[in-house]
Formats: C-alpha cells, structure tokens, sequence
C-alpha cells in the first residue's frame, strides 16, 4: 500500500538524474529490492504507471529485481533461507540454530540503473 | 544510454529523519512511534500514559490518521498537546509529515514525543520517523500469530506492549506463544501484559518509560 510513496521518492531520484545528465526520454527504471522490503511488485507497477500517465515518463517502463535474503547465523554461517514465509527464522544449515540471525541481504531498496535518451 | 546509479529510493524520507533525531537529541526529546493494527489500544494506550505521567513529563503526541480528528480529541481532552496529521488515505507517516506537525510543538517544553502511526503493521514500519524506539502493540483479541505473520516490525520494535489481557480468559489468544515468537525473532524486546481499560500491568510500562527518558535527558 505504501507503494505509491514509494514510486513518488523514485520519479524524484529520477528526474534529479536525468536533469544532471541532460537527458529527456526516460526508458527504463530498474530497481531492486530486497524479499523483506515489502514490496508488492504488481503495486509498485501500478503506481508506477498510475504516477507517470500524462508525464514527461509516460511509457517508461519499470523492472523490478529481487534481491534474496541472507541471513547471518550467530555460528558465522551466512545462508538463504529456504522457505519465504520463514524469512526471519529459517534454520541454519550449519548448526541448526533457528532463531537470533541478522540480515545481511534482503532489505534493500534502490534505485539501480536507468535508461535514457 | 544506460546509466547506473545505486541510490536508496526513501534516502529523502532517511536523510529528514535523521535530521529529525539530530532534533530530539538536541532538545533532549524522547520520541516513540506507536505501530499496531486498527483497534490495538494505541490511543488508549496514550490517554492513560499521558493522564498517569502527566506530573512528571511534558509529553505531546502527533497522531496520524486515515481521516477524522476523532483521536487528537480523546488525546487532548486528557490536557496533552496532540497535532493531527490526516494522510488521505496514505497508509503510513513518514519524517516530511512529523517535521511540519513539530512547527506546532515549542520543542523546549517538550520531554516525550509520541507519535501514533496510521493503524497497519506492513508500511509504517518502512519509514523512519526520526524515533529513537518503535513500539508494537498487539491485543489479545488479534491473532496470537500476528508476530509470526508480521515479523519485521516485532523484529525492530523495543518494546511489544500486549493490551486488554483482562479479555485473556474470553479468547484463544495463546499468550506464551505470541510472546515467545516475538521475543525470539528480537531478544532484546521488552514485553509488557498490560489493560487499558483496568490499568493492569502499565507501571512496568511506566518504568520502561522512566528509564528510556532518563537516556535522553540533557543535562
């Protein structure tokens, strides 16, 4: 639900880069973010696209990559947790521990890489 | 032309809430973001704070709300200062709407702030405040797996105050079994059994209180 804000900070990222580089036509905006960002990808192209009808963007187009979860044992085993639903707590192949991990990888939000001419 | 970039895309909310905590630091201001679902008990919560430490803090609360006044009113009437933030619609506060409601606080006469976030338990806890600790409020007559289901914000929050227990012999709600999830995915979590309504259990919320304000206090 919180998409809609969060493609508005992304449209402002966007335009501060093109203006930078003197460029108009914007392509494409990839970002990437991690499994425990709460990201719902269907929403997030629905404000992407609700955000730039009738805009200088209209028509660009919006990949979404998903970066996987790491977590950190306290043993110093990193690992993905299997299962999604288990993010925070999935045993670690190593010492078995389920609990008391931190994560590495997977709450990331950004603003990778965009096309434009 | 392909352009890499690698930029946070909430670094504008991140770099204000910043700015904000540097704020409370300075002024020496506890501040408290309060996330529960709808109905937890988080404006309950505040009146009996509020009415029960009133002599010894200068507290005021910025409330977020989908629409309606209806919870700066009941905060208000306690003699608290309390600033509306209607969002529209919008699911979350987020550090742009704290800093023009703090316009409203003379932040001198300021000890605790409480902001009571927009009920949901995802998109709150994505945007920083500038807080120093996020609360989670969890009642007894939700889910006991709600902590199962909605493990970021249990994970990041400091304190879990579980409200209206003095409904636990009316319900399933498995008391161990939500506490035992919720402090396991974050061992530094305080817990407090609280009722709102009976006033069970709030002065060890009360205490927790105390100390965390003592952290904060200039000298």
């Amino acid at each position: 639900m919180h998409e809609i804000s969060i493609v508005t900070s992304l449209l402002s990222l966007v335009e501060e880069e093109l203006a930078k580089r003197q460029l108009q036509k914007l392509l494409v905006v990839r970002v990437r973010h991690g499994a425990l960002a709460n990201i719902v990808p269907d929403a997030m192209s629905f404000a992407f696209e609700a955000l730039t009808l009738g805009g200088p963007f209209e028509g660009a187009r919006l990949e979404l990559e998903e970066e996987p979860v790491v977590l950190r044992c306290s043993c110093g085993a990193s690992f993905n947790p299997e299962q999604k639903r288990e993010l925070l707590f999935a045993p670690c192949p190593a010492c078995g521990a389920t609990w008391g991990h931190t994560v590495e990888t997977g709450r990331e939000l950004y603003l990778q890489h965009i096309e434009a001419e | 032309m392909e352009i890499p970039v690698i930029r946070n895309i909430l670094e504008a909310n991140s770099n204000l809430a910043g700015d904000l905590r540097m704020l409370f630091i300075r002024h020496g201001i506890l501040a408290l973001n309060l996330i529960s679902s709808p109905g937890a008990g988080k404006t309950s919560l505040l009146e009996r704070t509020l009415k029960d430490l009133q002599a010894e803090f200068r507290m005021a609360v910025i409330e977020g709300d989908l629409q309606t006044d209806n919870d700066a009113r009941r905060v208000a009437a306690t003699g608290a200062k309390a600033v509306q933030i209607n969002t529209e619609g919008g699911c979350h506060l987020d550090a742009a709407m704290i800093r023009a409601a703090l316009a409203h606080f003379d932040l001198s006469e300021l000890d605790v702030l409480f902001i009571e976030n927009v009920g949901n338990l995802v998109c709150p806890v994505e945007f920083d405040c500038g807080e120093d600790d996020k609360i989670a409020l969890l009642s007894v007559t939700e889910g006991d797996d709600k902590p199962e289901k909605y493990p970021l914000l249990f994970n990041l929050a400091s304190a879990l105050v579980l409200n209206k227990v003095d409904l636990l012999p009316y319900v399933d709600f498995n008391l161990s079994q939500a506490t035992h999830f919720a402090t396991r995915l974050n061992r530094g979590l305080a817990v407090f059994e609280v009722s709102c309504r009976t006033g069970q259990g709030l002065h060890t919320w009360y205490d927790w209180l105390r100390a965390r304000r003592a952290t904060k206090k200039t000298t």
